[in-house]
């Protein structure tokens, strides 16, 4: 019997792909893509102003004109890009003499140890190193401890920029690992070829290896970029300064479900901008 | 500008060492004496591992010496970093930018060394017109062919005018037909631009054909310097008889036994001559009788095994100059003998690194 029923399915390449792969196509189809679904329909559903009920199929554009109108959705929706791009820079600036660190100068040994050591902050909950960076940063935390003999004060927890100073912190490993692999694959012949012919290594770097990273950069700057962009644990817990996550949040809890559906339209179309212009830098063919 | 009639040798290798690792670990490179002349077409011949790429590595800079000095037209070098050496090098996986153009990867090293644009296009077009890629300015390596991104490193390396060109193994990855084509062409350029060219390979045939002069290496050392012909027909050791060319080698016994000669010899097998057991011998020939072990026909020549009656093998090479035996295969067992001119026995130094081959 069973040997009937591979022969059957071995007969129909089709009829195999489709049975491997429903289970997992009808999770996806229902569980993730049907709640995406409803929730962008909300943007387009009316809410009672009285009891503040959502009513299903009562088609408007409310929401949208709500936003539209109200000039700290756009204020915050650029801050948040803002920070996005601010750390996604950052992680790229650190994360290219830490991989050429790895992947050329370190010997196998130590090589080892800073990848583990660049990789064991991702093992730690993410709530455990936000609440970390509080201690570091609250007013009497341990920064301020440290400059207060200088006379300057901590940061405390109200600046914006901490949250682009944790975020980088967060998402620092997922740029440094794409950009190390990138340096492994860059033959060594072709370092000696640049200096062969008089290429000192800032012309090097320039001109040799930082063309062939781009598309490592780029990987590693999907992570970087859409991680802060969708965080508001963050902005909410280091500083008082809401992203995009913070005003969807709190009115899908609190306020109006229908603004915050039409909110979380803008940064899917960021993230899909994002991910087009990754996408010709060659991003996917670096993963 | 081939005529840069100067003594002073173009590169001068003094004493030079490389080893990896510490203490028994046998040097990359043992201690190398070696002056190659300005103009010359220079092997460095050997096996694999036998330290001739890394002596090249050496001279371009890549890996720094032990102990010994390198120096270029009179000038140490052993402490400069590549960028300062006026050396450019062939790499064998060619080792183009792939991100740039044919016509960026020919320009790369003018445009570090500020040559102005006007000029940097000319030389760019020159550069390509000597290795016959007119018109690909604009492809990228991945869009050519083995040959061609063997040919545009060439130009890439020629552009800036070296006075010494170091190519390693630059064939090795081309077939057959293409390498042989190469080597005339990479020898034709050569004597147009009359640069010095350091060669490595391990193909003991490209060496005889290439070379002026050569140098055979031997686990870190140089066994023998010498042009092809000479190192050819004077093998200074067992290692070099084998090594180049082919040669049949036989240690003191079987030497006096089979060759009724005095200590290690070798003997090349197109210089036997193959007769029939009855056939005449003269005063200054050796002969010997055998049976045919084996035939292996070659097109061009047969080569023959021959088991002598002494016990020894003799490889024995005939050029097909009439049509080509047909009865090859009927020939094994047959009863020869084996004629040889006394002059052709090559008699070979004592070398206790030579293993024979």
């Amino acid at each position: 019997m069973i040997s009937r029923i591979a022969r059957w399915f071995s007969a129909r390449p089709r009829a195999s792909l489709g049975a491997l792969l429903s289970a997992p196509l009808t999770w996806i189809g229902t569980v993730y893509i049907g709640s995406l679904v409803v929730l962008l329909a909300h943007a387009f559903w009316s809410k009672d102003s009285f009891t503040g009920k959502v009513a299903p199929f009562d088609w408007t554009l409310d929401a949208f004109g709500q936003i539209l109108g109200n000039p700290v959705y756009l204020a915050i929706a650029l801050r948040t890009i803002g920070i996005a791009v601010l750390v996604t820079l950052t992680a790229a600036i650190i994360a290219l003499p830490v991989a050429y660190y790895i992947a050329r100068i370190a010997s196998p040994r130590v090589r080892a140890l800073v990848l583990v050591a660049v990789t064991m902050p991702l093992w730690a909950s993410y709530l455990v190193k936000v609440y970390a960076w509080r201690t570091i940063l609250q007013a009497n935390g341990l920064l301020g401890w440290l400059v207060a003999p200088l006379g300057i004060e901590g940061p405390g927890l109200t600046e914006i920029w901490n949250s682009w100073l944790v975020l980088t912190y967060l998402w620092l490993p997922y740029m440094i690992l794409p950009v190390y692999a990138g340096l492994e694959r860059i033959p060594t012949s072709l370092l000696e070829a640049s200096a062969d012919l008089g290429g000192r290594g800032w012309v090097t770097f320039r001109r040799v290896i930082f063309p062939q990273l781009i598309p490592a950069l780029a990987a590693g700057s999907i992570f970087t970029f859409s991680l802060s962009l969708g965080d508001y644990i963050v902005p909410d817990l280091v500083s008082d300064a809401k992203f995009i996550g913070n005003v969807i949040y709190d009115n899908s809890a609190l306020g109006s479900l229908p603004v915050a559906a039409a909110y979380s339209f803008l940064p899917i179309a960021v993230m899909m901008a994002y991910l087009l212009f990754a996408r010709r830098l060659g991003a996917f063919e670096s993963l | 500008m081939s005529e840069r009639s100067s003594s002073v040798p173009a590169v001068s290798l003094r004493g030079l060492t490389k080893s990896y690792g510490s203490g028994d670990v046998a040097p990359a490179v043992a201690g190398i004496d070696l002056e190659i002349r300005d103009g010359e077409f220079f092997s460095l011949l050997g096996p694999s591992g036998s330290g001739k790429t890394t002596t090249l590595r050496m001279i371009a800079g890549f890996e720094a010496p032990t102990s010994g000095q390198i120096w270029l037209h009179g000038e140490d070098v052993t402490t400069k970093p590549p960028f300062d050496r006026d050396v450019n090098t062939v790499f064998q996986d060619y080792a183009l930018f792939p991100h740039m153009t044919v016509a960026e990867n020919i320009a790369y090293g003018l445009e570090v060394r500020r040559v102005p644009a006007a000029e940097r296009a000319v030389r760019v077009q020159e550069a390509l017109r000597m290795v016959r890629l007119e018109g690909y300015d604009e492809r990228r390596p991945a869009q050519l062919s083995g040959g061609q991104r063997q040919r545009v490193a060439l130009a890439r390396a020629l552009v800036n005018r070296p006075r010494v060109l170091l190519l390693d193994e630059p064939l090795g990855a081309l077939d057959l037909k293409l390498r042989e084509e190469m080597q005339v062409e990479l020898k034709a350029i050569q004597a147009a631009v009359g640069i010095t060219f350091v060669y490595v390979t391990h193909d003991q045939q490209e060496a005889l054909t290439m070379s002026d002069r050569l140098a055979v290496f031997h686990r870190g050392s140089i066994v023998q310097v010498g042009a092809p012909a000479e190192v050819y027909e004077h093998p200074a050791t067992a290692f070099v008889a084998g090594f180049v060319g082919n040669s049949n080698i036989y240690p003191d016994e079987s030497a006096r036994r089979s060759f009724g000669a005095r200590g290690r010899i070798a003997i090349r097998p197109e210089r036997i001559r193959l007769d029939k057991p009855d056939d005449l011998v003269a005063a200054d020939e050796g002969s010997a009788l055998g049976t045919i072990a084996s035939v292996v026909f070659l097109g061009a020549e047969t080569r023959y095994k021959i088991a002598l009656d002494t016990g020894d093998d003799l490889m024995v090479a005939q050029l097909n100059l009439k049509e080509s035996p047909m009865e090859s295969h009927s020939a094994i067992g047959r009863r020869v003998r084996v004629t040889w001119r006394r002059e052709h026995l090559l008699s070979l130094a004592e070398n206790p690194q030579a293993a024979p081959a």
